[in-house]
C-alpha cells in the first residue's frame, strides 16, 4: 500500500480524534448550560429550596459545597505540603520514599466509592461523627491528598538548587531554608494543586453522599449534615424531582468547575512565565 | 593565637568511590588572600565547599583528615553547622539573587539569626553594599527585586550578602566566571580592600586573576595540592614542573 | 530542638498517605471479610443471586462482577483508541496553538463531575441507543461509551508523557532511514512508549471499574447477568452506591464485602500499572523492615544539619 496514502489516512484519524475530544467537551458544556442557564437567576442562587428542591433555590447546596471544599483543604493542605516538603527536602531517594510514593499513587487510584465506604464506616459510624461536614471533609481530605502531594512536589523540585545553596551558605537551618526559599518560590504551583483539589471536592458525589449526607439545610457547624451541589444535582435528576432545577444546578456546578480550571491554568501559565524570566 | 586562620591537615574528600580531594595540607594566613588555582575538576570547588561544609548538602560524600578554623575542627561532632557557615561565607560561580528585594537579599543572613531591628539591618545593608562596591548603584532602589540587577551587580550583591553576615572567612568560587571585564575589575578591587578585615580564599577565574589578587597561592591538579606558597614565589620560580607548565600555559 | 520537631512533623505528614491507605484497607476488610467467610468466597463470587433481605438471604455478586467487567472492557474499547490517538496527536502532530487548546480541554474533561457525565448518558445517549438498537437504552453500551470519554484524560496524559519521553534519537534515526512520519510514530515511537501506554490503559481500567455515580445513572441497575451490550446491568460500584444508604446488618456487611472485592481488583491494577511504569522497583529488592525504616528516618538528613539550630 502507498506509504503516503496510509500516512494521510492515519493522520486524518488522529485529527478526527482530537477534534472529537474538543467537540464532546463542547457538547457536554453547551448542553447543560443551554438547558440550565435560563433557570439560573439571583433568587435561585440566594434562595433556599422548597419541596425537596422542586421549587426555590440552591443556596444551602452552594454553601455546603464551599464549606466542604474549604474544610477538606484545611485538613489536607498542611498534610500534603508537609509530605511533599519531607519527600523532597528531608530525604534522599530510598526504599522509604519508594513506599511513600507507592502509597500516594495507590491512594490516588482508589475509587471514590471506596472512600465513601471508608468514610461511612470509620468517620460516620466508628468515630460517631454522623453524616456531617466534618466526616465528609475528612474523607475528601484523604481523597485529594495525593493530588496535593504530587503538585506540591513538582513545584518544590522546580525551585532552583542554587537558591538552596545560597540559603544554606548563609547559615540557614533546613527549615529556615524551606520557609524562606523553597515555599515562597513553590507557592504558585502549590496553589494550583490546592485549586484543582478544590475542584475535585466540588465535583465529588459518591464519597460525599455517604459521609456528609443529603440534608438540605444551611450547615451551622462542622457537625451539621449537608448536601453539595453535585449531590443535589444527582438527587434532582435521578429521583425525577425537577428537571429544570437539575439543569440549573448542573449549570452552576459546571460554571464553578470552569472558573476553578481557568484560575488554575492562569496560575500555571504565570508560574511558567516567571520561571522563564529568571 | 596561631598566625593561621585556617589549617587544613591531610584532608581528603570522596564521593562514593570517586576521590575528589587527596591528602591536602594547606595553611591560610589571617587577613590574606589565598588563591587556589589549576585546571577544571582539580578539587578546588570541593575544597571550598568543605571549608563551610556545604558538601553536607547535595551529593553525599565522606571526608578524611581535619580542617581547623582558629584551631577548632569544623568536622567535630556536635559542631553547629549553621554558625560555622555564618563565620565562613561562600560566594558561588554563578551570581544568584534570591527572588526578593535587594535589601532582603543582603539582610537575609542576619534575619535568619533573629536580628529584627530595622536600624541595625539598615546599617548593615549599607555597610555591606558599600564594601562590595554596589551601594552607589542601588542606594535608591533597595526595595527593587534583586533579580532586576545585572549579572555583575548580582555577583557583588552575593558578596554583600556574605559580608552582611559579618563573617571571618570569605570563600569565592570563580566569582567572576560569568562576568564582563569591568565587573570583574570592580570585584577584584573590592577583594583587595576586604582582606584587611577578612581572610579570603578564592578559586580564581584564571591564572592572571590569581596573580592580580593573591598573597598566597596553591596549585591543584586532579585532587592534589601540587605546590603552595607566596604568590610572588610560585609565579616566578615554581618548584614543580607541572605548576610551571600550567602557569606558562602548556596545558590546562 | 525546633528543627527536629518540624522534621518530625513533616515526616508524620508524609506517613499519613500510607497510613491512611492502611487504615482504609483495614476498615473495609474488617467490615466486609466476615460475611465473605460466612457465605464462602466461592459462593460469594460465583453466585449470581443477590437477595440481601429475603427470608433466606443470598449474597452472590457474580452478576455485578460481570456487569463491571462488561462495562470496563467496553469503556476501554472506546477510551483506548481515542485516547491513544489524542496522545499521539498532541505529542507529535498538533500545531502548538492546537496543543494549547487540547491540554485545557482534557483537564476540563477530567474536572467535569461524574454526575454530569451520567446525566448526559441518561438524557442524550440512552434515548439514541434505544432508538437505534432497541433495548432499554440504559445499557452496557451507553455506560461504556460515556465511561470511555471519562477515562480519556488519564489515558491521554500518561500515554502522552510516555511518548514524549522517547529519546529524540529514535525519531531522527527512523526518519533518517526514510521512514514516513507515520511509520516512525507507529513502528518506533509507540513500541518504545509501550510500557507507559500499557500503564495508562491499566489505570484507565481502574478508573472505569471504580466509577459509581455515572454508572448508576446510565446502566439501568437491573440485577441480572448481561447477555448483550444492549442489556442493562449492575456493577460492583453501582450496587454499593444504590444500597448503602438504607442497608443494615448482613446486607451492609455484604456491601462492604463487595467493596473488598472492588478494592482488591483496583489494587491489583495499581500494582500492575506501577510495574509497567517501572516505578515499583521495591518489589525486585526486599521490602524494608521496621528497623530499616527507623535507620532511614535517622539518616534522613546529614547528621550535621540535625545538630544545628
Amino acid at each position: 500500500m502507498n506509504r503516503q496514502l496510509s500516512q494521510r489516512f492515519a493522520f486524518g484519524l488522529l485529527w478526527s480524534a482530537a477534534s472529537a475530544t474538543i467537540i464532546i467537551l463542547a457538547i457536554i458544556v453547551m448542553f447543560i448550560m443551554v438547558q440550565g442557564l435560563p433557570y439560573v437567576n439571583l433568587a435561585f442562587l440566594t434562595g433556599g429550596p422548597i419541596a425537596q428542591g422542586r421549587e426555590g433555590g440552591i443556596l444551602p447546596a452552594i454553601l455546603g459545597t464551599f464549606a466542604l471544599g474549604a474544610l477538606s483543604l484545611i485538613i489536607a493542605v498542611p498534610l500534603g505540603v508537609g509530605a511533599a516538603v519531607f519527600l523532597t527536602e528531608y530525604t534522599r531517594p530510598s526504599p522509604l520514599t519508594t513506599i511513600m510514593r507507592f502509597g500516594t499513587d495507590s491512594l490516588a487510584g482508589v475509587p471514590s466509592i471506596i472512600f465513601g465506604l471508608f468514610g461511612f464506616i470509620f468517620f460516620v459510624t466508628r468515630l460517631n461523627l454522623g453524616w456531617s461536614l466534618l466526616a465528609g471533609g475528612l474523607t475528601i481530605a484523604l481523597m485529594v491528598l495525593p493530588t496535593l502531594i504530587r503538585t506540591a512536589e513538582e513545584a518544590i523540585r522546580a525551585v532552583p538548587v542554587a537558591y538552596r545553596e545560597v540559603s544554606y551558605g548563609l547559615g540557614a537551618s533546613r527549615w529556615q531554608m524551606v520557609r524562606t526559599v523553597v515555599l515562597p518560590n513553590a507557592l504558585p504551583g502549590i496553589v494550583t494543586g490546592i485549586i484543582l483539589s478544590f475542584g475535585r471536592a466540588v465535583g465529588e458525589t459518591a464519597a460525599v453522599i455517604f459521609t456528609a449526607g443529603t440534608a438540605l439545610n444551611i450547615p451551622t457547624s462542622v457537625l451539621s449534615p449537608t448536601r453539595t451541589m453535585a449531590v443535589h444535582f444527582y438527587i434532582l435528576a435521578v429521583e425525577g424531582i425537577s428537571l429544570p432545577k437539575a439543569y440549573a444546578t448542573g449549570a452552576v456546578l459546571i460554571a464553578t468547575i470552569l472558573v476553578i480550571n481557568v484560575v488554575a491554568n492562569l496560575l500555571i501559565t504565570r508560574g511558567v512565565a516567571r520561571a522563564v524570566r529568571r | 593565637m596561631s598566625d593561621f586562620k585556617i589549617q587544613i591537615e591531610r584532608f581528603g574528600y570522596a564521593y562514593g568511590n570517586e576521590t575528589a580531594l587527596r591528602n591536602i595540607t594547606l595553611n591560610v594566613r589571617r587577613n590574606s588572600i589565598l588563591a587556589i588555582f589549576g585546571p577544571a575538576r582539580g578539587g578546588k570547588t570541593t575544597l571550598l565547599r568543605s571549608i563551610n561544609r556545604l558538601t553536607d548538602i547535595g551529593e553525599p560524600g565522606t571526608h578524611s583528615g581535619r580542617i581547623l578554623l582558629d584551631g577548632q575542627d569544623i568536622y567535630a561532632p556536635g559542631l553547629d553547622v549553621a554558625s560555622l557557615r555564618r563565620r565562613v561565607g561562600m560566594v558561588f560561580a554563578l551570581p544568584v539573587a534570591l527572588p526578593m528585594s535587594i535589601l532582603d537579599n543582603v539582610a537575609y543572613g542576619q534575619r535568619l539569626r533573629g536580628v529584627r531591628s530595622p536600624s541595625r539591618i539598615q546599617d548593615l545593608v549599607q555597610q555591606s553594599l558599600e564594601a562590595a562596591a554596589l551601594w552607589d548603584e542601588v542606594r535608591d532602589r533597595l526595595d527593587a527585586p534583586a533579580t532586576s540587577l545585572s549579572g555583575g551587580q548580582q555577583q557583588r550583591l552575593s558578596i554583600a550578602r556574605v559580608l552582611a553576615l559579618e563573617p571571618e572567612v570569605i570563600l569565592l568560587d570563580e566569582p567572576t566566571a560569568a562576568l564582563d571585564p569591568i565587573s570583574t575589575a570592580k570585584i577584584e578591587e573590592a577583594l583587595v580592600t576586604l582582606k584587611r578585615q577578612y581572610t579570603i580564599i578564592i578559586a580564581p577565574h584564571n591564572v592572571q586573576q590569581a596573580g592580580r589578587v593573591a598573597d598566597d597561592t596553591a596549585f591543584f591538579l586532579m585532587g592534589e595540592c601540587i605546590e603552595a606558597g607566596p604568590a610572588s614565589q610560585l609565579f616566578t620560580v615554581p618548584r614543580d614542573q607541572r605548576t610551571e607548565d600550567y602557569i606558562t600555559g602548556r596545558f590546562g | 530542638m525546633k528543627e527536629r520537631l518540624i522534621g518530625f512533623l513533616l515526616f508524620m505528614s508524609a506517613l499519613v498517605s500510607i497510613a491512611s491507605l492502611a487504615v482504609i484497607t483495614f476498615f473495609i476488610f474488617e467490615a466486609g471479610l466476615p460475611l465473605i467467610f460466612r457465605v464462602g468466597i466461592g459462593n460469594f463470587l460465583q453466585n449470581s443471586i443477590w437477595q440481601p433481605s429475603g427470608k433466606t438471604p443470598q449474597f452472590g455478586i457474580a452478576a455485578m462482577i460481570l456487569g463491571s467487567v462488561w462495562v470496563t472492557l467496553g469503556a476501554i474499547m472506546i477510551g483506548v483508541p481515542l485516547g491513544l490517538a489524542v496522545a499521539i496527536f498532541s505529542a507529535e502532530l498538533a500545531p502548538p496553538w492546537l496543543a494549547a487548546v487540547i491540554r485545557p480541554v482534557l483537564q476540563l474533561l477530567a474536572g467535569i463531575p461524574s454526575v454530569i457525565y451520567g446525566f448526559i448518558g441518561l438524557t442524550i445517549l440512552a434515548p439514541v441507543v434505544r432508538a437505534a438498537f432497541g433495548g432499554p437504552g440504559l445499557s452496557v453500551v451507553t455506560a461504556a461509551l460515556i465511561l470511555g470519554i471519562m477515562i480519556l484524560p488519564s489515558i491521554v496524559s500518561i500515554s502522552e508523557d510516555a511518548l514524549r519521553a522517547v529519546p529524540r534519537a529514535y525519531r531522527d534515526g527512523a526518519l533518517a532511514v526514510g521512514a514516513t512520519q507515520w511509520q516512525t510514530i507507529w513502528r518506533v515511537l509507540v513500541p518504545a512508549a509501550r510500557s507507559g501506554i500499557v500503564a495508562s490503559i491499566i489505570l484507565g481500567m481502574g478508573r472505569a471499574l471504580g466509577e459509581t455515580m455515572a454508572v448508576i445513572m446510565m446502566l439501568g441497575n437491573a440485577l441480572q447477568v448481561p447477555r448483550s451490550p444492549l442489556d442493562s446491568a449492575t456493577t460492583l460500584t453501582s450496587n454499593i452506591g444504590l444500597e448503602l444508604a438504607y442497608a443494615s446488618g448482613q446486607h451492609r456487611e455484604a456491601l462492604f464485602a463487595t467493596g473488598v472485592v472492588l478494592f482488591v481488583l483496583i489494587m491489583i491494577l495499581n500494582l500492575l500499572a506501577n510495574v509497567f511504569t517501572g516505578r515499583l522497583v521495591l518489589w525486585r529488592s526486599r521490602a524494608p523492615s521496621l528497623s530499616t525504616m527507623r535507620t532511614l528516618w535517622r539518616n534522613r538528613v546529614p547528621a550535621s544539619d540535625r545538630r544545628s539550630s
